[in-house]
């Protein structure tokens, strides 16, 4: 579990994240949404440390990240796993290299076993017959499922992943969203996942906290979003005109909502 | 781990340049031999200066320091661009996710494997120029090949060929880290990255003949 308490982040006079306070839960995939600009990877930024806070606190269950030295969080981070939104897959690696480099550096594993770890994690990311391709000779989508495996190598504690289905097509996004959502429960990591992709929103939004100007707007689960009465919310979610009489439909409809947050 | 990439860094860097290396010592050797029996030699000096002269300004200037200006060129943006790439597609952040020190993953094997591999640039490049000078003597008839032998055993100063890899170490200092520094802190996007990259030669390059003067005057 990840916990975060009031936390700020500014940039010269600018104040970008305002007093964030929330927990990411264990087992489940937890989304930050918002608007380009509104915070979203400044938040992510801090959580893992490649950005400092102004102040407030994360807490990696229970332990300080802020407060921990440098060999602390060397070591933490070691428990994280985090996919880029361009997938950061070394380009003079092959694949299998790429997915091997974490266990390289940090396991005990012999040689074999390395290549059999990572080629269990190809397998899981349903990535076969790439293992001696370079990054850029595979699709996008195959790329993010490297990024994945990569992430995984190790069993980490804890997954970050930076907007995922970025730059892809719907259905394959579906397939990373449900990946993601699968090895989360697997794997039972705290995930979070920074999107703006309304169908992981509804798809696999188990804890959803909307960040709205540096501000966590608005927090809940997927199913209390078609009923929110949030207007910052709903003026993001269903932003398109068409999102909006649907949504009038499905509410004037009486479709059975849960929760009205 | 490490191990590997100061091997990787060594070949990619230094065994990567050999061939230019090569070439351009080879040619600058014979266009050095051909201009010192044209404009120094007469009939008041001995016949063996062309050699003599061809040997000191390979060995003291141009396979030291012109050969590092030009790996300057290549390495430099070599380095700087990977790095850059590296910094803008979020590969360093990456690394630096999993607990890797990434400054000292991916600069620290290049500084390394460039210092170990220069001696031997610098030795193959004084070798190839003066094939280079022998072939004006055998193939283009310029000087015969006695007077560039007795030219190039005439006053040997053996002192020369470590002056001439002591000055290539900090050069290859200079080429290594320079550029290195360039490319890791590129913020932005492939245009910073060119700029990081045009940067570096110019900065290593203005570097490398600065130190020329400072480390010709202390070693000589």
């Amino acid at each position: 579990m990840i916990e975060v308490k009031h936390l700020y982040k500014s940039f010269e006079d600018k104040d970008v994240l305002k007093d964030i306070n929330t927990v990411f839960e264990d087992g489940k995939t937890n989304l930050i949404i918002g608007q380009s600009g509104s915070g979203k990877t400044v938040l992510m930024k801090n959580l893992v440390g490649l950005l400092e806070p102004t102040k407030g606190q994360i807490l990696y269950d229970g332990r300080d990240f802020v407060q921990m030295s440098k060999q602390e969080k060397v070591a933490m981070r070691r428990e994280m796993g985090m996919i880029f939104q361009s997938a950061a897959l070394f380009d003079s690696m092959t694949v299998l290299e790429n997915v091997m480099f974490p266990l390289d550096m940090f396991s005990t594993m012999n040689y074999r076993e390395r290549v059999h770890r990572a080629q269990e994690c190809l397998d899981r990311v349903n990535l076969k017959d790439a293992d001696e391709k370079f990054p850029g000779e595979i699709s996008g989508g195959m790329q993010k499922r490297v990024a994945i495996a990569r992430a995984i190598a190790l069993n980490p504690k804890y997954l970050f992943c930076d907007e995922p289905n970025s730059g892809l097509d719907p259905k394959t996004s579906l397939v990373i969203d449900d990946l993601l959502h699968s090895i989360t429960q697997e794997y039972n990591m705290t995930t979070i996942i920074n999107t703006h992709d309304m169908n992981s929103v509804m798809g696999i939004g188990e804890n959803i906290i909307f960040i709205y100007e540096g501000n966590k707007e608005w927090q809940g689960v997927s199913s209390q979003v078609m009923g929110s009465t949030n207007q910052k919310l709903t003026d993001f979610i269903f932003a398109s005109d068409l999102l909006k009489n649907m949504r009038q439909m499905v509410i004037e409809n009486g479709l059975h909502l849960n929760d009205n947050a | 781990m490490f191990l590997k990439q100061y091997i990787n860094e060594m070949a990619q860097l230094g065994i990567n340049s050999i061939g230019i290396v090569l070439i351009i010592s080879f040619f600058i050797g014979a266009v050095i031999c051909i201009q010192m029996k044209l404009n120094i030699q007469s009939p008041w000096m001995p016949r063996w200066v062309a050699g003599y002269t061809t040997r000191e300004i390979l060995l003291l200037e141009f396979s030291s320091s012109i050969m590092c200006l030009i790996l300057a060129g290549k390495v430099g943006s070599n380095i700087a661009s990977e790095l850059g790439t590296m910094r803008v597609t979020q590969q360093i952040d990456a690394l630096e996710i999993m607990g890797i020190n990434s400054a000292s993953y991916l600069i620290l094997p290049k500084i390394l494997g460039l210092l170990t591999i220069m001696p031997f640039l610098v030795i193959f490049s004084s070798a190839t120029g003066i094939l280079g000078a022998y072939g004006t003597a055998y193939l283009g008839h310029i000087i015969p090949p006695d007077d560039l032998t007795a030219g190039l055993q005439h006053a040997f100063v053996p002192w020369f060929v470590w002056m001439s890899i002591i000055k290539s170490q900090f050069f290859a200092f200079i080429i290594a880290s320079v550029p290195s520094f360039c490319g890791y802190t590129v913020e932005g996007g492939s245009v910073n990255v060119g700029k990081a990259s045009t940067d570096a030669v110019v900065t290593s390059s203005v570097l490398i003949l600065f130190s020329d003067v400072f480390l010709t005057q202390l070693l000589s």
